[in-house]
């Protein structure tokens, strides 16, 4: 700890001083994410009971109300809190909307990639071989790809549309997690335990779930909560793109894309969506660093 | 270590081909490629042009003769034809490649001289005020998305300030300097946040070591000491990272570009991807696959020179 006010005078009852609750607080809140969890909770909440919340509908268009500041300012009105876009649409009410799709889309692709990719990682590692080889080349050639570009490609190919943006984003993280969990097996193969695990005549299939996996499980979850905030990024990038979900849905990359030759007229259309994508981002940030220090220290390098 | 460095050049190979497969798997995954090519509204197309297309793909040929004349024409330079565009993949590309390496280097310059330096004041003001900036700094940049950012850039200095152009390219010495700095500002933001940790724990790491504490105890200059005694130490992993940067610039610049209206390769992607242009996507993506292997081979070699410690196995 390297703070300026040592933490032994905190919360001591002789000091009276006005900092002391704001400083105890302080430390509290640095031991535990306290803050990027409120993030999450809160988006976890919006997405799903998101349209009970929306004030308006954000999928139908109001010509009338097209580009409503928000209500601070002159012209605003207090019906649209941050405002509407080009089509009349009330930003807040899309931004609790895009909540859902975030959520959805981003966890799911997390969860893919990271069973697909810890599974191969588990199997190459273990077992060695031909397989090892196969699976390592092609690992290989997807690292040489430029991410974005394939991931163009692939939209480009079987078209847009939900599962094909879970498909091509769990693409972007299975091959980290196969690398470093290959890496933790091959090393954990040749531990005592595992041997003797052999020798007492357990199956390949039982070794590999009760005595490597939760070898390598910390790493894989502390890893996989660091690379979200790039999954979020990517999905943004590809809705701002035009290569996310197809409208009319609406998500927060799509909102700042199609507004985004009215900022110097409306910022607020493109302003306060990308807010959202940094606040959740840097949430996830956070909390996987938390989780680092707190899970595998040994990982503190990445 | 010849033959370790020949190791890396025929997996590079390997990878490569790999890569390859890969994109021609895409091209026929959806069975017929021509159904790609021209997408979903090519049904009205003239059936002449049609089979003529198929006996430029060589479709009546099986499958793996196919992947033999795609790898064979590629090899020889020959990407086939850009469909929206009716010109040679590999003209187009060389046409817009000069301004993507200008706006990717310049940013890959400017991500490293703002990154590197903060990254060693950061460390060695471990714990002070600057570090938290500085650290506050790199958290915004790994947060922001990119497009966002740079949309807010053309709101403040181009909309509201006017100061600096909102995009395209601009001719002339100066006028081309002003539209180069919004894009690479933007594009170096994200670059710059990852130098500045990466130098950060590899400093810290050897600002620990007994042989610092030593050179100061001797009394040796501070800046001395962090300068030529600590960060000539922690400067691999940040020249690792570089190279990687660089790399990430291609997804970069797909944005950037698009915000912009850069006239590079990134936003050709993006027009290729309207236009259901397969060919040139894939010429593009397997030039930049080529040209990055190219560039971790050379890094091996620049480790090598750095660092005699290294030793490969």
């Amino acid at each position: 700890m390297n703070t300026f006010i040592s933490k032994k005078n905190i919360g001591n009852k002789t000091d009276r001083s006005m900092w002391n609750f704001p400083l105890r607080m302080f430390f509290i809140m640095r031991r535990y994410p306290i803050i990027p969890m409120m993030v999450i909770g809160l988006l976890i909440i919006t997405a799903i009971f998101g349209t009970w919340m929306e004030p308006h509908d954000p999928i139908r268009a109001d010509v009338l109300s097209r580009h409503i500041p928000p209500f601070w300012m002159e012209g605003g009105d207090t019906k649209f809190i941050l405002g509407t876009d080009a089509l009349g649409r009330d930003v807040l009410s899309r931004i609790i909307g895009g909540a859902s799709v975030t959520l959805l889309v981003v966890t799911a692709s997390v969860t893919t990639g990271v069973v697909v990719g810890t599974g191969l990682g588990l199997v190459t590692g273990y077992f060695g071989g031909l397989v090892d080889d196969v699976v390592m080349r092609i690992v290989d050639a997807w690292g040489i790809l430029p991410q974005l570009l394939i991931i163009i490609i692939i939209v480009l190919t079987f078209g847009q549309g939900l599962f094909v943006l879970i498909g091509v984003l769990a693409m972007l993280s299975w091959t980290g997690a196969v690398r470093l969990v290959r890496a933790e097996t091959l090393s954990l193969r040749s531990r005592d335990y595992v041997l003797l695990a052999q020798i007492a005549g357990a199956s390949n299939t039982r070794i590999i779930f009760r005595h490597i996996l939760p070898g390598v499980i910390n790493m894989v979850i502390v890893t996989a909560t660091l690379g979200t905030g790039t999954i979020i990024l990517t999905e943004a990038s590809l809705s701002f793109l035009g290569a996310g979900i197809p409208p009319p849905d609406p998500t927060w990359g799509k909102m700042v894309g199609d507004e985004r030759m009215y900022v110097g007229a409306a910022w607020w259309t493109s302003f306060f969506p990308g807010i959202a994508i940094a606040m959740v981002v840097m949430s996830g940030n956070f909390l996987g660093d938390w989780m680092r220090d707190r899970f595998d220290p040994t990982l503190r390098q990445l | 270590m010849a033959k370790v460095i020949l190791r890396r050049i025929v997996l590079g190979f390997i990878a490569l081909f790999v890569a390859m497969l890969i994109l021609f798997s895409l091209s026929r995954a959806t069975g017929d490629p021509r159904y790609i090519f021209i997408g979903p509204e090519g049904i009205g197309i003239d059936p002449e042009v049609w089979d003529l297309m198929g006996e430029k793909l060589h479709l009546d040929k099986p499958v793996p003769v196919q992947f033999a004349y795609w790898v064979s024409d590629m090899v020889r330079g020959d990407f086939g034809e850009s469909i929206a565009l009716q010109r040679p993949v590999l003209q187009v590309i060389k046409d817009r490649l000069p301004n993507t390496l200008k706006l990717a280097v310049a940013s890959w310059i400017l991500g490293t001289i703002i990154g590197v330096p903060l990254g060693v004041f950061s460390a060695t003001n471990r714990g002070k005020f600057l570090d938290y900036l500085f650290r506050g700094f790199a958290l915004l940049g790994q947060s922001l998305p990119i497009f966002w950012v740079g949309i807010v850039l053309i709101f403040f200095f181009a909309a509201q300030l006017q100061w600096l152009p909102a995009g395209t390219k601009g001719e002339g010495g100066f006028i081309s300097f002003k539209h180069l700095l919004l894009p690479a500002i933007t594009l170096a933001w994200y670059p710059a946040a990852s130098y500045l940790r990466i130098t950060r724990t590899a400093m810290l790491e050897v600002l620990d070591t007994e042989y610092v504490k030593l050179a100061r105890a001797k009394g040796v200059g501070m800046y001395t000491v962090w300068w030529k005694h600590a960060f000539r130490n922690a400067i691999i992993p940040p020249l690792t990272l570089s190279v990687f940067v660089l790399f990430g610039l291609v997804n970069g610049t797909v944005i950037v570009e698009t915000v912009f209206a850069w006239p590079g390769i990134g936003r050709l992607a993006i027009e290729a991807l309207w236009a259901t242009d397969f060919p040139l996507l894939a010429g593009i993506t397997i030039i930049f696959g080529a040209l990055y292997l190219l560039m971790i081979l050379m890094l091996d070699l620049v480790y090598a020179f750095l660092d005699p410690r290294i030793k490969y196995s």
